[in-house]
This record gives C-alpha cells, structure tokens and sequence, in this order.
C-alpha cells in the first residue's frame, strides 16, 4: 500500500467515523431529551398517521418554506432535489454491482450537478442581496455554501474537463472507494482533482454534526411538527426527573444560581 | 469618586429603558409593507431601550427567583441554560436546527411594526443561540463569531431584556418555518433564565404573585368577587326583567366556569360574562364560578417556568376537588385555552371525574355552538343588525390549541357562532387571519404600558388588515375570544383613530342575540 493511498484511507475512515458517531450522539441527544408539554403547532393532525403526512409533506416538498417564502424555497428544493439525483448517482462509485436503475439515471441525466451549484449560487446572492437575509447571516453560512459550490465545482470538472483525467481513471477510483467500504482499499488514483473533490467530501461529513447541517434529521425530532394534537383525548405525561414530577424540581432558582466564593484573605 | 459614583452598574445597563409615551401611531393605509434593514440598524437596535419594568424584590422572591440581579449572574445563565437544555426537546432541537434560510424574517408583527431587525423572529432567538453555540457547541467554541457565537455580556443580556420582552410567543413564525422552530419556546427560555439571575418582568411576575395570594390575575378577593357578581345579577336582573344568574362556589354545579378575571368588570370584558350567563340560564345548566380558581389566566407560561405554570393550574384542579363539576368550561381567553386544552391534562389530569361525554376541559364557543345546532338555545341575529363583524384569530388559539374534534375547529367554531349571532360577517384578508393570524400586540405579556410604544407598533399589521375591511366592508365590529386582545385593542384602536367600540367579545354578540323568552 503506498504512503498515499494510507494516508487518504485512514482520512476516509476518521471522517466517517466522526460523521457516524458525531450523528448518533446528536440523535441519542434529541430522543433522550424530554418534550414535556404539548406543543404541536396547530392545526395539528389528530392521529399518527395524519402527523405521518405532515412531516412527509414538510421533508419532502418544504411545505412550510414554500408558505413562507417562494424564493428561497425554489434555491433549496432544487438544491436539495438535485443533490439527492447527484448522491444517486455516486452510488456506482460505491457498490460493486450497481442497480440498473441507477445506470439508467447516469444515461438520461447530465446536468444535474449544474443544479446543484446553480442553486447555491442562487442561495449566495440572496443571502447577500435581501436586505434581510443579510442582516442574519453569519460567516460560516457563507462559509458552507462555498464549501459545498466547492464540491460541486470539483465534481462537475471532474466528469467535464477531460484534462482533468478524472474520467479515465474511474476504474481506480471506484476499486478505491469501493475497497474502502469493504475494508480493501485498492491504490489511490494519484489525481489532483479527484483528491480535491474527495477531501473536502471528507472535511464536510467532519463538519456535519456540529454544524447547522444536523437540521437533515433534527427536523424529525421537532415538537411543533411531530406531536399529535391530542392532548384532551389522551394524557400527555407527566414529565419525571430524578424521580420528581417537572413542576417539583424546576427552578427554585435560587438552586441553579452560584453562590460566589467568599473572597479569603491568603 | 464623583466619576465612580456616575458610572453605570450592570443592573442599571439591562435596566435602563426609554419609554416612549408619546409615540404615534402610523397611518392606517390597508398594506402591510415589510420593512427595509436600514444601514443604520445593523449595529444597533431601534427599540432596543424599549424596555418593560424589572420586578422588584418582593416579587421575584415571593415567586422563588432571586430579588435581584445575582453577582455570578453570568455563570448561572449559562447553567441555567444547561439545565434547560436537558429538560426540553424544543429548546435543545430549535437552537440546533436554524439553517436562516430567511423564511421567519418577515413574518413577526414586532418586526413589522418596529423596524428594529432584531424583531426578526431569526434574529430574535440568535440572541439566545449565540450564547448556546459559544458554551454549548463544538463549532461555536472553534469558530467564535464566525459561526455567529458570542460570549455573554452584559449588553447582550440587555438586548435579551429588551427584545425577549418584544415577542408574545404569538408562533406566527413558526408556522413558515420549514422545521417548526418556535420562537415562542426560545423567548420561555430565555425569560426563564432571566428569572433565574434576578431580572424578572415586573407586570407578568406581580400578577403571578396576585393569583399566588388572591386567586386572580387582577387581585379580586372572594368577597369582592362575590359582591361584584352579585350587583352585576342587579345590573342584568333590570336589564333583561329576568333572574339571570352569576353563581359563585356552588358545590355540585354541573358546570365549572373558568374565565379570566377580567371578564369580572373590564370593559368589554363583562359584555361577554353577561352572555356566559343568559347562555346557561337559557339551556337551564346549573353552573359556577369557583372563588380559588377565578382566573383562566396563566402567565407562567408567558416566563416558561413549569413550576409556576403548574402551580397557577393547580388552583383548577383544588376547586374541581371541591365542586365536583360534571363539565369544565372556560371563557373568552387566548393564552388560557392554550394552557386549558394543550397543557392542563399533563399538568393537573386526568379528569376522570368529569361526565366522559364531553371533551375537558371545553370552550365556551364549542359549548354555545353545540346548544345553538341542538335548538337548545335560539338566537335573533336582528338584534346585532347595527354591526357588521369581522372576527380576529387569537394566537394561542389559533396556533396553540383547537375546538371540536377535527383540525381547524378553532377557526370554524367561533366563526359559525358569530354567524348564528348577526346578519353580517366578513373575514378579513387571508394570510392575516386563521393559522397565519397576527397577534393582537400586547400578547406573552407585554400588555403593560412603558412598552406601549411596542404595542402599537405590534398591532400595526392587525389594524392594517382591519382598517381594510372597515373601508371595503363598512365592518364595525371585531369579534375577540381573548381577556388580552380585549384590553390591548380597547387600549390601541383609539391610537390608529378607530373607535374603541369596535373591539368586543363573541358571547358581547351572543349576549345581545339570545332570546331569552323562547325557552325551549
């Protein structure tokens, strides 16, 4: 095994490392957190099957940001929409056999990737041009779109730009990348590009739980969307900790406060 | 030593505040105009000295919290933060989750009205979440600022003072997020923690102590409540030449009535309690008011602490104990019905002494309705033929609660009594009613004057809204189901040049309209 094909697997292996356990941890965090009042946002569904449709209407059409603004809406569904095709898509890079249906989409798509860029793009200004999205931006909101537009830029050169030579390498990329998901990593393709693409793929799983991006599966675990609108019908609680119901150990405050140390004379 | 003696302390930074009592209300034009971030406001706040007062010490330590600002205060926010993070998915999940997509930013009527950009419900729980990312996060604690951390300061727990206390929890916001994140479950927080160190709100916490001490939000002890009833029996004995009845702690009542203590003699408050009662005596229900539970009302909420959200509650469950109703109903009150119908069971239940074939507790609307489809009650809608009447969504119960048994009976059920009650009803423009309604202004506890200022420029979108279907519609009637929107909009309409009697309750119409010589 070269230096560098070590190097780039044992970076392969902490990143999804990080982005697993990192994940679960964040996961664990939202199930074992108790919701102990009622909260759901209504008009809220009934019945688990009705709070069913309305997650699946807001995960997978952004229901309520397609209420709330139209524009945004269209940069991030398509964002969304298109990185999911591309994901798709990456698929035969992984398995060893890969689904026909997935070879199908790599005939009939082609331009999907430029979704994906375009639409970040379409994010950026508007962050920079709404006077209003530009008063809440923070740096690393920047810093993620150009991050991913980066991804996006590397993968699209990559599959365009002959001189790039990434297309004639596949065959080793995909022996490597496969290779890693079954711990046999073959050789590295010493390309530029493709290590480029492959690094900051990395940097971003890194980042994933500790960032705005666990909003892929916080959105499941909040309360005004998931919780049945039943509270009449059937009780809800009541809450415990350390063995107290919530109203017993809440503040008293004076509990939570310090007390400062008495200054000693030393 | 005269320089010293000048200088500001930390309580006099969060506390200092400019109200504004002189502020003029903007121009009723029927738009809504969202606001441009001026330059100018990017650093700095526009309503950011606008400030209610802090609570003094007997306040706060009647209620457990400390009498004044803490030394360490900025240790014990950040514990306090802690410990709230443990205890509530919402918190721990809507700090996590904002991506400020931008979607919020121009929906809070606070914004709206104020100008001020930390009006945007986004960049109103950035203030808490800049906190949390600094002490609480990987990224915050690498990143700083980049990743929009800050460290606690006493300037940002003064924004936290000025602009917690600029949002009524109203979830207006919510709703256009694409994850549900609720400003309002932000602000509980942040007042809670505020609470903690010492800087309580001086109107929310007075009055929690009142209900502590009294039984009711205005103080009204059980002689004096009794002695009120009982005159306003007179008022409606001369009024209607009928014995119309306003019970008080009336063991084995089959109905327990709790409403908000305003509707004992505010005005036009009690329009609505004279119509709770013709209803029941109409229907032929024996019902009660309850001396220890005179009060639907319930501002813990309004300061996120459970301890006194289910301490308030349990002065319904006392007097369920002791008047062993069949039904408990509850009158004309946003927040309260929220606290009613979403909170109570967890709170105070189960109700399984209650008659299981009626939801508990039960709103006066859903209670009226069911006796006017059932013939049990007639009502003449020629008595209201001087008002065309639109109806306003409040926002706990428009977001926070609901009627019937199906979704949406909260929008449906108040609007088909006001329907059976008068000749002519016109709803106001989409997108300012039902799930997207605005808030009154002066909801979550801000319905207190040196923040008036804010509470005008709260109702702004309101009155917009309003003032159109006054132009187009010759409305001059809004129908409310909520103590606070009642006394907020008596206090605001006069500001914009709209009569104050175009605010009035839905059982004001009811009241008017019930025959009382038809007795079924």
């Amino acid at each position: 095994m070269s230096g560098l094909t070590l190097v780039f697997s044992i970076f392969f292996y902490i990143a999804i490392d990080i982005f697993i356990i990192g994940m679960l941890l964040k996961v664990w965090k939202y199930v074992s957190t108790p919701a102990p009042l009622k909260i759901p946002q209504t008009p809220a569904p009934k019945t688990a099957a009705g709070v069913g449709v309305r997650m699946f209407k807001d995960v997978v059409f952004f229901r309520s940001l397609f209420r709330g603004n139209k524009r945004i809406w269209l940069g991030g569904y398509l964002f969304h929409l298109a990185l999911l095709i591309v994901f798709m898509k990456h698929l035969r890079f992984f398995l060893p056999a890969t689904p026909a249906i997935i070879d199908d989409l790599v005939d009939i798509d082609i331009y999907t990737g430029f979704v994906v860029v375009g639409a970040l793009a379409f994010l950026f200004i508007l962050r920079l041009a709404v006077d209003r999205h530009f008063f809440i931006s923070v740096f690393n909101d920047y810093m993620l779109l150009v991050f991913i537009i980066a991804i996006g830029t590397t993968g699209l050169l990559s599959r365009f730009w002959e001189g790039g030579g990434v297309r004639s390498d596949i065959p080793y990329i995909k022996e490597f990348v496969g290779g890693l998901f079954t711990f046999h990593p073959g050789t590295v393709p010493e390309n530029p590009l493709f290590l480029t693409h492959f690094s900051l793929v990395m940097l971003f799983l890194m980042y994933f739980p500790f960032s705005k991006m666990v909003h892929a599966v916080a959105i499941f675990f909040s309360p005004t969307r998931n919780q049945i609108d039943n509270s009449r019908e059937k009780r809800w609680g009541p809450w415990m900790v350390k063995g107290k119901r919530y109203g017993q150990v809440t503040p008293p405050a004076a509990a939570s406060v310090l007390v400062k140390d008495e200054p000693t004379d030393a | 030593m005269a320089e010293q003696a000048a200088e500001k302390t930390e309580f006099d930074i969060v506390a200092e505040a400019h109200p504004n009592k002189d502020f003029k209300a903007p121009e009723l034009t029927g738009e809504i105009a969202t606001p441009r971030v001026e330059d100018g406001m990017i650093v700095k706040g526009v309503t950011d000295a606008i400030k209610p007062h802090i609570a003094k010490e007997a306040i706060q330590e009647k209620l457990d919290f400390p009498g004044t600002l803490v030394d360490n205060w900025d240790e014990a926010v950040i514990r306090r933060l802690g410990e709230l993070l443990e205890r509530y998915k919402s918190l721990q999940v809507y700090l996590d989750t904002c991506v400020r997509c931008g979607s919020c930013t121009d929906k809070c009527q606070f914004y709206l009205g104020t100008n001020d950009p930390n009006n945007m419900p986004v960049a109103r729980a950035e203030l808490l979440r800049k906190v949390y990312k600094r002490y609480f996060t990987t990224e915050g604690k690498i990143f700083r600022k980049l990743a929009g951390a800050e460290k606690l300061d006493i300037n940002l727990l003064s924004d936290w003072y000025a602009y917690f206390h600029q949002c009524s929890q109203c979830r207006r916001c919510s709703v256009f997020c694409p994850y549900g994140i609720d400003t309002a479950e932000i602000s509980m927080a942040a007042r809670e923690i505020m609470d903690c160190i010492g800087i309580g709100q001086k109107y929310v916490n007075e009055i929690l102590g009142k209900v502590h001490d009294i039984g009711n939000n205005l103080g009204m002890n059980p002689k004096a409540l009794a002695a009120t009833l009982e005159s306003t029996e007179e008022d409606l004995e001369e009024e209607t030449g009928q014995k119309i009845r306003l019970p008080l702690d009336e063991e084995g009542a089959e109905v327990l009535m709790i409403t908000p203590s305003a509707d004992f003699f505010a005005s036009p408050h009690v329009e609505s309690l004279l119509g709770y009662a013709k209803v029941f005596h109409q229907a032929g229900i024996s019902w009660t008011f309850s001396s220890k539970a005179s009060e639907a009302g319930n501002f813990g909420m309004f300061i996120g602490n459970y301890t006194q959200l289910e301490k308030v509650a349990s002065r319904v469950r006392d007097a369920i104990d002791d008047i062993r109703p069949k039904r408990l109903i509850v009158g004309e009150c946003g927040h309260a019905w929220r606290v009613a119908y979403s909170f109570w069971n967890t709170l105070i239940g189960p109700f399984d002494t209650l008659d299981p074939n009626y939801p508990a507790p039960q709103h006066i609307c859903e209670f009226t309705l069911d006796l006017v489809e059932r013939g049990a009650i007639k009502l003449d809608k020629a008595a209201n033929d001087e008002f065309t009447v639109t109806f306003h969504d409040s926002c706990n119960v428009a977001r926070g609660s609901c009627m019937g048994d199906r979704p949406g009976g909260q929008f449906t059920i108040p609007r088909e009594l006001i329907k059976a009650s008068c000749n002519r009803f016109v709803d106001m423009e989409k997108g300012t009613i039902m799930e997207e309604t605005f808030c009154c202004g002066g909801g979550g506890g801000l319905l207190t004057d040196e923040i008036l200022q804010v509470r005008i420029q709260g109702a702004m979108p309101r009155m917009q809204a309003l003032s159109r279907v006054m132009e187009s519609d010759g409305v001059n009637f809004m129908a409310l189901i909520c103590a606070i929107c009642k006394a907020q909009f008596t206090k605001i309409l006069p500001k914009y040049g709209v009569p104050m009697s175009v605010a009035g309750g839905v059982h004001q119409l009811v009241g008017r309209a019930i025959d009382l010589g038809a007795k079924a």
